[in-house]
């Protein structure tokens, strides 16, 4: 495995950037969001749907059976790809929002009462907060919050006080408007010294980054197959086996009992009890097809390839663009991941998009639901470039290039 | 880059560097409402006070984009010492300007016509020329920007029925 991607043979796989818009190359640069996938994926899913697919745990039939085979072979392949020892601790869901309202309603519902402490952080995504919010407003659950420095990273100078009582801290991995990356190893032990399980929203961490979840002590680790090259409708949850066992159903319904009579039903173990009904089966197929794609790449090459192209466009872009440029978070491009939040001076988020559309250039405007981050930093919207294993620093050049433009046009 | 002109007119681009009615008015009796666009993060805040029945003054705060200020900046200065009655058509006025073209867009013209006519005969008060308004006649060719330019009116509405619902 070399240590460098070949971008020019990636992007080959990734047939819808293969189009010209305005005449110009397109440019996709809102993987965080969600990415694209490459023709891997979409083939295997198709080719599943031509050969394979039946509904899973139920028919006695090849189709049914080799269906199930494949569905249970994808909880097989994430937990491998995140290091978890047991693929019974990989539970399915339709995404990460998802994942963590299971945690939130089952674990949270199960075990705080009034007056018990939820630790979240400034630079969440509102994934990871409005599901305590909502714990919170029904159980009178009081919610802590870890605050941001000035350079978009979590400023744990307090937050073993922070933590102190609190039986829940809900973080994320890597932040989807500022890039940073969260000191996870000492920030889980202080948790954990603390008493507190942890809620790790992997979105933007799992499909860049090399993981270990059986090694890095978080409790629930929470992500989604669409921004990891894999189809939408598929998230995952992770949870320590012992943590699951002990939680109630989430949703009710087929699939997820041993036994249902006229008096009660009895959940089945997990990963079963948290899959009620039909689970998104093609999707897991996807997922899994992504996953391959991933392996194939290298997790560590895919990280040294984002960090070689992310430390390119920060110079880029300061170089054309000068002050008139504000990119949120962490200037070591070591700390943080393939997203750049952009304020140019003067031109709304918007605007900027509306200009970079002009140039085929993708990227996201707005609050990145995190709105209380974006208060924080005192603006109302960025513009967010991301990027993936399909870009390159041509993408980058012609981010630059546009964004060049938006500032000229709007120039005062 | 003609299209992005379309989009961007020079009156635009100047009620977006030098708004009008920027600012906000005592409370009371100034009625304060604030209007978000839950996509976007856009905020408008608006201050309306009223004379009778008459628009006395009007502030805008909040941040946004060029769309969504300059449109408030416009409908600030429009509705400046008008009645309400008046305000309510040009309200209504400026939001068929921006369906009209939504309903162009999905290509069915006949429902163009009901909605003018309907509205023509649901106001007494003779139509009000939208003047520096008709300039974003061209948002409509960007249909994610539609809520944008609507924003402030939206929150106007909302201003009004709050102040009818007080009274």
């Amino acid at each position: 495995m070399t240590n460098s991607l070949d971008v020019a043979a990636i992007k080959k796989d990734f047939r819808v950037l293969d189009q010209v818009q305005n005449g110009r190359r397109l440019v996709f640069l809102d993987s965080a969001a969600s990415s694209q996938r490459p023709v891997q994926v979409i083939d295997a899913m198709s080719d599943f749907y031509n050969s394979t697919y039946a509904n899973v745990h139920r028919g006695v039939y090849r189709l049914a059976e080799e269906s199930t085979n494949r569905y249970e072979h994808a909880r097989r392949n994430v937990a491998r790809f995140i290091g978890a020892s047991n693929h019974n601790e990989i539970v399915f869901t339709k995404n990460a929002t998802e994942a963590i309202n299971l945690v939130a309603h089952s674990w949270g519902r199960t075990n705080l009462t009034a007056g018990d402490v939820v630790v979240v952080s400034m630079l969440d995504h509102h994934a990871n907060i409005v599901p305590w919010q909502m714990l919170a407003a029904e159980r009178a659950v009081e919610i802590r919050w870890i605050p941001v420095t000035d350079d978009g990273q979590l400023d744990l100078s307090d937050v073993d006080r922070l933590l102190d009582g609190a039986k829940v801290l809900a973080v994320t991995a890597m932040s989807n408007v500022t890039g940073a990356i969260t000191q996870m190893d000492s920030l889980i032990a202080s948790a954990k010294a603390a008493g507190a399980i942890t809620v790790l929203d992997a979105c933007q961490y799992v499909p860049h980054l090399p993981i270990d979840v059986d090694a890095l002590g978080a409790d629930f680790v929470a992500f989604s197959g669409h921004k990891m090259l894999g189809p939408s409708g598929i998230g995952v949850l992770w949870g320590r086996m012992e943590l699951l066992e002990s939680m109630p159903p989430f949703l009710g319904g087929g699939g997820m009992i041993l036994n249902v009579t006229v008096d009660g039903f009895t959940p089945d173990a997990p990963p079963a009890r948290f899959e009620a009904g039909t689970p998104p089966i093609t999707e897991a197929v996807g997922l899994s097809a992504a996953i391959d794609y991933l392996d194939e790449l290298g997790m560590e090459a895919v990280r040294a390839h984002e960090v070689s192209l992310t430390a390119y466009a920060m110079r880029k872009l300061t170089s054309e663009l000068g002050d008139s440029l504000r990119i949120l978070g962490p200037s070591e491009p070591a700390q943080r991941g393939g997203v750049l939040s952009i304020e140019l001076e003067g031109v709304h988020a918007h605007d900027v998009s509306q200009v970079l559309d002009e140039h085929a250039v993708c990227i996201r405007p707005g609050h990145h639901c995190a709105k209380p981050l974006m208060r924080h930093f005192g603006v109302a919207a960025t513009a967010r470039a991301s990027f993936y294993v399909y870009n390159d620093e041509s993408d980058a050049d012609a981010l630059a290039e546009a964004l060049v433009a938006a500032r000229d046009f709007f120039a005062l | 880059m003609s299209s992005l002109e379309d989009l961007y007119r020079e009156i635009i681009l100047d009620h977006y560097r030098n708004p009008r009615n920027r600012g906000e008015l005592e409370t009371p009796p100034a009625h304060r409402t604030e209007g978000f666009n839950p996509l976007c993060g856009d905020e408008i805040v608006l201050f309306l006070q009223l004379d009778g029945e008459t628009v006395a003054d009007v502030k805008i705060g909040g941040q946004g984009c060029s769309i969504s200020q300059s449109s408030a900046s416009m409908m600030s200065a429009a509705v400046k010492g008008k009645s309400i009655e008046e305000v309510k058509g040009l309200v209504t006025q400026f939001k068929s300007m921006m369906s009209i073209h939504e309903t162009e867009i999905g290509g069915d013209g006949s429902e163009t016509e009901e909605g003018l006519s309907g509205q023509d005969g649901s106001s007494a008060t003779a139509e009000l020329p939208l003047g520096d308004l008709e300039a974003l006649r061209g948002v409509v060719k960007f249909p994610v920007r539609i809520k944008c330019a609507t924003l402030g009116w939206n929150t106007l509405t909302q201003a009004i029925d709050e102040m009818a619902e007080s009274a």
